[in-house]
């Protein structure tokens, strides 16, 4: 019988090695994926970690798929830290998006560049005003955030069916559920003519420092990080767990609606139903693989968004499903739990049935 | 024949050798001591007779013969039961169902309750089967455990600490039922380092120290001075009791009712006292009696208190925060030192701002070299032995621990100071450093409250004693003028003076 014991002192550098271990894991057994689905193994796997480091254009969209990823796993990881389990963010990011979409409509050709700051303004809100919700029910019926926030998902898809599908169609366009093609002047600013990565990059990178020092050097964040490792500490020293709680929804809420507004503003350019791309879900591997750690999260953001262009050159170039992305999202996520297991508990091998005790003749 | 010798028994551990060639003989019907300090290697010894610790090198002789045991399970075949230290229940089951699933043999739930019921009664420990067990105080717990023990009808019997929640009289009666077993020919090990009752009660006397064993007496020769030398080198530091000035009032607690918030523990009804500054004022009582409740109203983690109930300084206090109550000078050590005291996964840098504001900013950044030049500057005074500022909580020892905890609070220049348990699971060296702050503490002009399951504790520090018992607080007293034998009948909630006068007329006539 295997049996976990647990370490007398976990190893340190081990769980730092651990997401690439587990990384390590996920390349082998993607070789053996490609094996099997009958493709050259080395084709596949430059698919993954060659061929979207090839050229500005390629690394500029790595950095606009990590955009969202970092962003709203920013704002996860301060929830997870403080024990508050938002898996919701898919459905911030829609609000978020929304939100922004209805400030961008308001525009005109002859509109400031800076309105682009009211629609980034307007997804923080839009995200956070979800989030409350979920705050709301929690703080005042006790209802269990996991679930709460994991159904809006579904509600917020659906009012944003309803919107594309209803009042904000485009008039004159041929009756596909989108609303009009923002004007210009709402387009989020380039880093680069020609390429599509933009200001929400940047912000993304700053965000990273911002929340480091949320975390590590505001008593804010220390109050919520004592909250979720030890809440009879927390009642002791004092610090309020309901602060913690509304912290906690409407930082990841507000991270998640940002994300949502760069995309519709950026990439997008328009609000259709294909805005939600799943980064909301994405994001809790994001945050997890990074340790719940900014400095983590810039580096597993990056990596997922490999995944996401990955899967789709292993589409186009080999034929591959696109789903291929999920595997190796999810196989990703599976080794990396299974290292951090490891780091804690030891395998050990038992008899299954102990020989009886006292009977024994003396050895 | 011997019931268990132990040969040579050696056990490394990678910081320690915890077992250093250690011998040992029991024989049937012997109440047998193992006397030594916190960390003397008593426990480790035990965990390798009860099967939970395997050791390096060496023999165990079960009536004679060799024996492997390699598992609890074993150990329980041959017939050892263990009291733990730290409890091994379940705390979403039942007293009944954790006691169900410690045994070897396939009775229903059915008996075992009605078992239970039936060794409460004939050795007086007093457990209601039925409770689940994260309702029930550290005491309780303990009772749950050696009625556990007492169901299997052990040859050996192992009691780890098992006076330390039990109040004088109920010591007593724990005494008359271990002669009772020992009579009727099961061994008993007897972990302690209660020197008093290890000469009251024990046939013979295994002292260790540093993992070795340090002599092998009858406590009945011996004196408390000569079984001290034995287990620490020397002789206890003996504690300067001057005489209190109390001044002005600081804490008033005022008829405090407070509902219990859970099914189980006590309601708190009509709770009155005041402690003045420059006293220390015991609260004394068997665990479970509202003590946790009341500590969390004085604290402010329970905030339903009626704001006059409670009066710091005259100014009513009820329904402050914690964080509020600190500002104005009431600081708190709670009886659980990890995840309640500390945070076990944070450094102690990280742990001192749980209480301390001086390393946080104006604008509420945190200063991490002061905070790490506070810790480094708690562990010097107050001889907290650790890694450094940056060594986890949980990586202390449980008397550093406390230590930190207690250095914090004291530090931090408290005008009221409330310490539960300060010396619960420390050993004696650390236990007489605690007790010399709090009186400095004291002498300094702080007032005190010391809650203790520890009579000897409250009587060597306290200036008065109250008593608490189901949620009521007695009149108090002045410690010098105190009997033992009173605060223990006062402990049964006996204050009254009917009810006093009865029992002692009970007694008269006895």
């Amino acid at each position: 019988m295997l049996r976990l014991e647990a370490r007398a002192t976990p190893s340190k550098a081990m769980s730092l090695l651990s997401p690439l271990v587990a990384l390590a894991i996920t390349v082998v057994a993607g070789i053996a994926l490609f094996a099997l689905l009958g493709k050259d193994p080395g084709r596949g796997l430059a698919m993954f970690f060659v061929e979207p480091f090839r050229g500005a254009y390629a690394v500029s969209e790595l950095c606009v798929k990590a955009t969202p990823l970092m962003l709203i796993g920013l704002g996860l990881a301060v929830c997870y830290r403080a024990n508050v389990w938002n898996i919701g963010a898919e459905g911030q990011f829609v609000l978020g998006a929304i939100a922004a979409s209805w400030v961008a409509m308001q525009a005109t050709p002859d509109s400031s560049h800076w309105i682009v700051v009211p629609i980034l303004l307007a997804g923080v809100l839009g995200g956070m005003a979800w989030a409350a919700i979920v705050a709301l029910l929690r703080d005042k019926a006790n209802a269990n955030e996991i679930l709460v926030s994991l159904m809006l998902v579904y509600v917020a898809s659906q009012l944003l069916n309803y919107l594309v599908y209803g009042d904000w169609k485009d008039p004159a366009g041929y009756n596909f559920p989108q609303t009009i093609t923002f004007a210009d002047a709402t387009k989020i600013p380039r880093l680069f003519t020609g390429l599509r990565v933009n200001i929400g990059f940047i912000v993304a990178l700053l965000s990273v420092a911002a929340f480091w020092l949320f975390q590590f050097r505001a008593y804010a964040g220390f109050q919520m990080q004592v909250g979720g490792l030890a809440p009879a500490a927390a009642r002791y020293a004092g610090f309020s767990s309901r602060r913690a709680l509304w912290t906690a929804l409407l930082i990841s809420g507000g991270m998640a609606g940002l994300a949502g507004a760069f995309e519709v503003a950026g990439p997008v350019g328009q609000l259709t139903p294909y805005v939600p791309a799943g980064y909301g879900f994405a994001a809790i591997i994001v945050a997890f693989v990074g340790r719940l750690h900014p400095v983590g999260i810039l580096f597993s953001s990056l990596l997922m968004s490999l995944f996401y262009i990955g899967g789709e050159l292993a589409q186009s170039r080999l034929g591959l499903p696109k789903s291929l992305t999920g595997v190796f999202q999810g196989m990703l996520l599976f080794a990396l739990l299974a290292s951090d297991t490891l780091i804690h508990y030891r395998v050990r091998w038992q008899p299954a049935h102990p020989s009886h005790p006292g009977g024994r003749p003396a050895a | 024949m011997l019931r268990l010798e132990l040969v040579d028994i050696s056990k490394q551990y990678p910081a320690v050798k915890a077992n250093d060639r250690v011998r040992l003989r029991v024989e049937p019907g012997q109440i047998h001591a193992v006397l030594g300090e916190n960390g003397a290697g008593k426990s480790t010894l035990m965990k390798i007779i009860y099967g939970a610790v395997r050791p390096d090198e060496g023999e165990i002789l079960w009536d004679g013969r060799p024996v492997e045991i390699r598992h609890p399970q074993e150990a329980r075949a041959l017939g050892i039961a263990m009291v733990f230290q730290h409890f091994s229940l379940f705390d979403t089951l039942t007293a009944a169902e954790n006691v169900w699933l410690g045994l070897d043999k396939a009775w229903s739930l059915a008996d075992v309750t009605r078992r239970i019921g039936e060794v409460a009664q004939a050795y007086g420990l007093d457990v209601d089967p039925l409770r689940p067990v994260h309702t029930l105080s550290v005491g309780e717990r303990q009772r749950v455990e050696i009625v556990r023990a007492l169901l299997t009808k052990p040859r050996l019997l192992i009691l780890d600490e098992p006076t330390s929640v039990l109040t004088p009289q109920a010591v007593q009666a724990l005494f008359v039922t271990l002669r009772k077993l020992a009579a009727e020919g099961c061994s008993i090990l007897y972990i302690s380092h209660k020197l008093d009752e290890i000469r009251a009660l024990c046939h013979q006397c295994t002292v260790m120290r540093g993992g070795r064993v340090t002599g092998e007496v009858d406590p009945r020769q011996e004196s408390n001075a000569s079984l001290s030398r034995l287990m620490i080198g020397a002789e206890p530091p003996q504690l300067e009791h001057r005489q209190a000035t109390p001044g002005a009032p600081v804490l008033t607690v005022d008829a405090l009712t407070l509902a219990r918030t859970g099914t189980f523990g006590a309601d708190l009804a009509d709770v009155s006292f005041e402690l003045r500054a420059g006293e220390i004022l015991g609260v004394a009582g068997v665990s479970g009696n509202g003590q946790q409740e009341l500590m969390a109203a004085l604290s402010g983690e329970d905030g339903r208190a009626r704001p006059e109930a409670i009066r710091l300084f005259g100014r009513p206090i009820g329904g402050h925060s914690p964080r509020r109550r600190r500002r104005e000078g009431l600081h708190f050590v709670p009886e659980e030192r990890l995840g309640r005291g500390a945070v076990p996964q944070l450094s102690l840098a990280h742990n001192t701002l749980l209480t301390r504001t001086e390393a946080v900013g104006r604008l509420g950044w945190i200063d991490v070299g002061r905070a790490a030049a506070l810790a480094s500057d708690l562990m010097a005074r107050y001889n907290v032995k650790a890694g450094g500022p940056g060594a986890d909580a949980r990586s202390l020892s449980g008397g550093n621990l406390q230590k930190f905890i207690v250095g914090r609070e004291i530090d931090a220049a408290p005008r009221l100071l409330i310490v539960s348990q300060p010396t619960w699971g420390v050993d004696v060296g650390a236990a007489a450093q605690i007790r010399g702050a709090l009186l400095a503490l004291r002498d300094a002009g702080c007032a005190v409250l010391v809650v203790s399951e520890d009579l000897d504790e409250l009587f060597e520090i306290s200036d008065r004693l109250v008593v608490i018992a189901r949620g009521r607080v007695s009149p108090a007293v002045a410690a010098a003028q105190a009997t033992r034998e009173q605060i223990g009948r006062w402990m049964s909630g006996l204050w009254n003076d009917a009810a006093a006068s009865h029992e002692e007329a009970r007694h008269a006539a006895a």
